[in-house]
């Protein structure tokens, strides 16, 4: 069953949302230092100077720490949560997994905001630990989540098996469950990753203008005189998701990692 | 979730008899505190010391100080905020009806290619979705510009007199938000969708209804509640947009978000910063509270 029409809908969709990228691809190719579509002349200059003008490379340093880190504090707070939920249902375990669902069910700015008055109120306001600690309750949700999903997805029988088998509870715990989980765990890490390199506004609010991050820099320029450096910025950050999310696909279950059932329960 | 019949429903064989001994459950709550402290510190704590905030006294050259007074939220009750207010409410659902209405049929076609190729689509659209504001203004702002965007091209095979600039415009701004929401909005439709019963569909094809009357009278009402949940979802999130105003509206384009902003960070006037995110809160939590809702029906209904 072929539908010329489903085709041309879906072609129509992704030209939406390829579009723009490839205008930034093009701009950031360009040999003068304008933003000109199509590139005049071809370079890979502004690529090179990402990584060779200290401002732009301290932002880059600073948005890997903290996403490196944040991420890090995020999966340290989802797993024993997911892992508690998981083995007691209880009532304050669940409001608390709710808590955790929260930052993605309220507009970013609101929680942004929290952050702001937190840190200022406890004398951290400009410091990268605020952002970093900040992104970690931001984006736990993802961790947690897959995490869940993780735990749930766990055969009870392949735990019986080995508690037959003589396996004290922290047995069980290394060698039947960490290893089940564990690509739950690594995708919520890459999920947060990401998302934390990506993230503005709180960057923003809690140290946007002592802790630099690429995309607050970008926005920098973007309202202080445009660079092309910008638009190799955000080509690079279309890479590393397609590189992340490309390799939790290859060595994971992604549609079942977003909730759909795997094959073998269809 | 909420169908566990005891509060101590343990997967294990022999938890049953775990559970009664008391300072064993105790200890077992020790992976509960960690996580517990720091949404309690790092979440509860901003948002009160937030809540509490919202009524203090602003002071000039400092931040704030310790008051009762609703003054910051009388402020807001002015034609000024009150247009922005109903600026934001309209384009933000405006993109989400657009977005929902764009990405239902996408996500249903989506789910029914072979697993390959979905693969690929999902990969696509989490980087789309991973992508910042930031991001998506400046491609969007390059995008309409005069000069490196699609007029230029339009202009270069000679469909346009000459090149023009599409931004900062309220098109640009609402297709900067559609970009923002679509990914989410797939992403939130993706499990309803890939779970439909295939058979569904099927039957009625057997029947002799055309693909798209097959799609409008069993795919669109089977899944209602979900489009639905999608619609207020995209809705909250655009909401909170707050840079794409900036870079493709004009001032008067400025959302809510966009002065809560610029009230916490360039008038530093926290307090009213505070209770304008207060308010906003508040209409995010009745919309996600009337999702949930819609939720419960559609678990009782069956």
């Amino acid at each position: 069953m072929t539908h010329p029409g489903r085709n041309v809908f879906m072609a129509l969709v992704v030209l939406f949302l390829v579009a723009p990228l490839i205008v930034v691809a093009g701009v950031s190719l360009n040999a003068e230092r304008q933003l000109l579509f199509p590139p005049q002349g071809l370079s890979l200059a502004w690529y090179v100077e990402l990584f060779l003008q200290p401002d732009w490379l301290n932002a880059v340093k600073n948005s890997l720490i903290i996403a490196i880190f944040s991420a890090a504090l995020a999966v340290s707070i989802a797993f024993p949560l997911a892992y508690f939920l998981w083995r007691h249902r209880v009532w304050y375990a669940k409001a608390l997994f709710a808590l955790g669902l929260a930052p993605f069910m309220l507009p970013p700015v609101i929680t942004a905001l929290g952050f702001l008055v937190f840190w200022v109120s406890t004398g951290f306001y400009g410091q990268m630990i605020a952002t970093l600690i900040s992104h970690a309750i931001f984006f736990v949700t993802l961790p947690l989540v897959t995490i869940s999903l993780g735990f749930e997805s766990i055969d009870r029988q392949l735990i019986e098996a080995s508690q037959v088998m003589g396996a004290d509870d922290r047995t069980v715990f290394r060698t039947v469950l960490l290893p089940l989980v564990r690509p739950y765990l690594i995708s919520g890490y890459a999920f947060a990753f990401v998302l934390s390199l990506n993230e503005y506004i709180v960057a923003y609010m809690v140290a946007g203008f002592t802790v630099e991050t690429l995309p607050i820099k970008i926005f920098n320029s973007l309202r202080y005189g445009y660079t092309p450096v910008m638009a190799s910025v955000a080509v690079m950050f279309v890479l590393v998701a397609i590189v992340v999310f490309g390799l939790i696909a290859r060595f994971g279950d992604l549609p079942k990692l977003l909730g759909a059932w795997s094959e073998r329960e269809t | 979730m909420s169908t566990q019949p005891s509060p101590h429903a343990l997967p294990l064989p022999d938890a049953d008899v775990e559970a009664r001994r008391a300072p064993r459950i105790l200890r077992q709550h020790a992976a509960l505190f960690y996580p517990a402290l720091m949404l309690g510190m790092f979440f509860v704590v901003p948002f009160g010391i937030m809540l509490a905030v919202s009524f203090f006294h602003r002071v000039e050259g400092a931040f704030f100080e310790p008051a009762f007074e609703l003054a910051n939220y009388a402020r807001f009750v002015s034609p000024f905020f009150g247009k922005a207010l109903v600026f934001s409410l309209w384009i933000s659902g405006l993109a989400a009806v657009v977005v929902t209405c764009v990405a239902f049929p996408f996500t249903y076609f989506l789910t029914r290619m072979r697993r390959g190729s979905q693969v690929r689509y999902l990969v696509f659209i989490l980087a789309v979705l991973s992508l910042s504001e930031v991001i998506i203004g400046f491609s969007w702002s390059t995008l309409l510009s005069r000069t490196a965007g699609v007029s230029n091209l339009l202009y270069f095979v000679g469909l346009l007199p000459q090149p023009v600039a599409w931004t900062p415009s309220f098109g640009a701004l609402l297709l900067g938000l559609c970009y923002l929401g679509f990914s989410y909005a797939v992403l939130v439709l993706y499990p309803a969708l890939s779970r439909l019963d295939p058979e569904l569909p099927e039957a009625s094809r057997m029947l002799g209804a055309s693909p798209l009357r097959t799609f409008f009278t069993i795919v669109v009402p089977v899944l209602r509640n979900s489009i639905v949940s999608a619609l207020i979802m995209v809705f909250v999130f655009n909401l909170g947009a707050f840079l794409l105003p900036q870079v493709l509206g004009r001032p008067e384009h400025w959302t809510l978000s966009v002065l809560i902003t610029d009230q916490a960070v360039f008038q530093s006037n926290i307090p009213f910063a505070a209770a304008m995110a207060i308010f906003l809160m508040l209409v995010c939590l009745a919309l996600v509270a009337l999702t949930l809702m819609f939720g419960q029906q559609r678990r009782a209904a069956p």
